[in-house]
């Protein structure tokens, strides 16, 4: 690995940290699948969008959605320590008067481009929000990530379908498919598979990695810009509850907090103290 | 003779007029733009029109996104999908972050006639209603259509606009009414009684209230076009003034008009209060001036009510 790489492994294993942390706080929350997408922000927010923390409202600024909008403990410890609001305020999340909202709040949140929670909407904006950028003829670019569970609504389908038609290239979408929802394993809760072939049919161009690997992370971002008139999904493989052993893997991680224990346990893992 | 024009032909027509003095103005479709009346911007301006297909969820989401890129994208499809089947997403991706969408909805009550009741909302405005920062309108005529989609464009914020399919009369005079979002409108000063309608059923209660004046029966006449924000003060000010209250509506009975009425009124001062709307019934088949005959939401009923109010 070199130096650009353990820059990033370095934030992103302080995102995880971030995320216990927040989660223990909170008492509630999403961990699991916060985890399984701490390197794609740490990538898009670290090393990829040009954005400014300074100027949250930059007029040609690329823009991240979080349409998993569950997983915001993610996106509100990658906005922190990339400075668009103290990392003091992580400690807040979910509690009563906090900027920190369960899911993503767009009016309180420095940084975040749309309010989303409720599966498929993100997507579905990041669509106007591509549409938006190609009418005002910008270079910027709009990235979006998605659950693997997210995949079972109808309304994703419908975005996908219009990004392809209206040849949004700018637009970069971003499957965590860390193969868990919250109910068990997406083959017995829904299956989505085959899932390459499903985005490709609806006329994506389709980007298959491994979502921890951070120079596959890149290449892929570097790929998607470079494709002329269609809309680029990343299939990133993934592992839920990434960093933490004992929430790998576990459908069980996806909504619920750790505990103190827990907390300190998975801590030290991640890299001994605080 | 009266003019007859479908307010979603106003629509249309204004449409085109906001597009050439804003830029920022788009317009979305679910396949629908030749009923709804959008494809006169369509071809106007192609770049800014977008169809999204037989895609409500995400007609109302593009908008959305459309719109924190600083566009004013008016959507519009039927009201029975955009207020019913899109709700959660103009709930959660529009009114939550209080988005520019301007949801115009057409083919609204059951005067859509002969599609029947699964093309008739009656329940949109009741839908609407209840979301956090929403405004609410619904036009009467062309010249009001006009005036509120013109108020609605200079609004920041979500507004939804209940449209119809069928043509109706022109009431108001162009030159001399302004239309105020918020501010309800009296159409006729009485002391006897008060009839307070909303859409296409303001024709309706001045039909009504001519019949009544030959009886001598002095009526004063409110149109709310704007359902929320509710104009409380001309609503207080009618109880206080005559003997009683009607409402009128093409909507279910439950969640519109008269509901708002009946809250402003129990909450500040309580008076007689007869509503009309559907009697929480879905519709049925048939031509509109049948359906109104059938559903109650006639004159007759409405002179009716009133003689209830003024005998009890």
């Amino acid at each position: 690995m070199n130096n650009r790489y353990q820059e990033l492994k370095k934030i992103a294993t302080q995102i995880r940290k971030d995320i216990v942390e927040m989660t223990n706080a909170a008492g509630s929350g999403h961990p699991g699948g916060s985890l399984s997408a701490a390197d794609i922000l740490t990538v898009l927010y670290f090393n990829k969008m040009n954005i400014d923390p300074e100027n949250p409202k930059l007029e040609n600024r690329d823009k991240f959605v979080l349409s998993k909008g569950h997983a915001a403990p993610v996106l509100y410890s990658t906005l922190a320590r990339r400075g668009y609001f103290s990392p003091k305020e992580l400690l807040k999340l979910r509690k009563i008067g906090s900027i920190l909202q369960g899911h993503p709040d767009m009016k309180g949140i420095p940084g975040v481009e749309m309010s989303t929670g409720s599966l498929g909407q993100g997507f579905s904006t990041s669509v106007g929000m591509a549409l938006a950028s190609k009418l005002d003829k910008k270079d910027n670019r709009i990235y979006v990530l998605l659950g693997d569970g997210e995949m079972n609504e109808g309304l994703v389908w419908e975005a996908a379908m219009a990004a392809a038609h209206y040849k949004l290239d700018n637009l970069t979408a971003i499957l965590d498919y860390n193969g868990l929802q919250i109910d068990g394993k997406n083959e017995d809760v829904m299956n989505i598979k085959p899932v390459d072939e499903k985005w490709k049919s609806f006329g994506w161009n389709v980007i298959e990695i491994d979502g921890h690997n951070f120079e596959e992370i890149i290449n892929a971002f570097e790929k998607a810009e470079g494709n002329n008139e269609k809309p680029t999904m990343i299939i990133a493989k993934t592992v839920k509850g990434k960093g933490v052993s004992f929430m790998e893997n576990e459908a069980s991680w996806h909504g619920t907090a750790p505990k103190d224990e827990d907390k300190e346990k998975a801590l030290m893992e991640l890299g001994g103290e605080k | 003779m009266t003019k007859k024009i479908a307010t979603r032909e106003t629509y249309g027509e204004t449409l085109v007029e906001l597009g050439k003095g804003n830029e920022n103005i788009v317009v979305l479709d679910a396949d629908l733009s030749k009923s709804t009346k959008t494809h006169g911007f369509s071809k106007e301006f192609p770049n800014r029109f977008f169809n999204m297909g037989i895609a409500e969820q995400n007609l109302m989401g593009t908008a959305a996104g459309l719109a924190a890129s600083g566009k004013i994208p008016f959507a519009s499809t039927f009201a029975v999908f955009a207020a019913g089947r899109a709700f959660e997403i103009i709930r959660n991706s529009i009114c939550y972050p209080k988005l520019n969408v301007k949801i115009c909805a057409t083919h609204a009550g059951i005067t859509v006639g002969e599609d029947g009741a699964s093309h008739q909302a009656i329940e949109d405005l009741a839908l609407m209603r209840a979301l956090p920062n929403m405004t609410v309108i619904n036009p009467a005529d062309a010249v009001s259509a006009k005036a509120l989609l013109n108020e609605a464009a200079k609004y920041n914020g979500p507004v939804y606009v209940r449209l119809g399919r069928a043509k109706v009369p022109v009431i108001y005079n162009e030159k001399d009414t302004e239309f105020v979002i918020g501010k309800g409108m009296e159409v006729k000063t009485g002391q006897d009684i008060t009839i307070i309608a909303t859409g296409i059923m303001v024709e309706t209660a001045i039909k009504a209230c001519e019949e009544l004046e030959k009886e001598n029966i002095s009526v004063r006449v409110i149109d709310i076009h704007t359902l929320k924000p509710i104009d409380k003060d001309i609503i207080v000010k009618a109880a206080k003034e005559t003997k009683g209250i009607i409402t009128v509506e093409e909507h279910n009975i439950i969640g519109g008009l008269g509901s708002a009425v009946a809250e402003v009124l129990a909450e500040n001062y309580p008076s007689q209060l007869k509503r009309i709307g559907i009697n929480d019934t879905f519709g049925e088949s048939g031509k509109p001036d049948e359906l109104m005959k059938k559903y109650g939401l006639t004159s007759e009923n409405i002179i009716l009510k009133a003689k209830e109010i003024l005998q009890g």
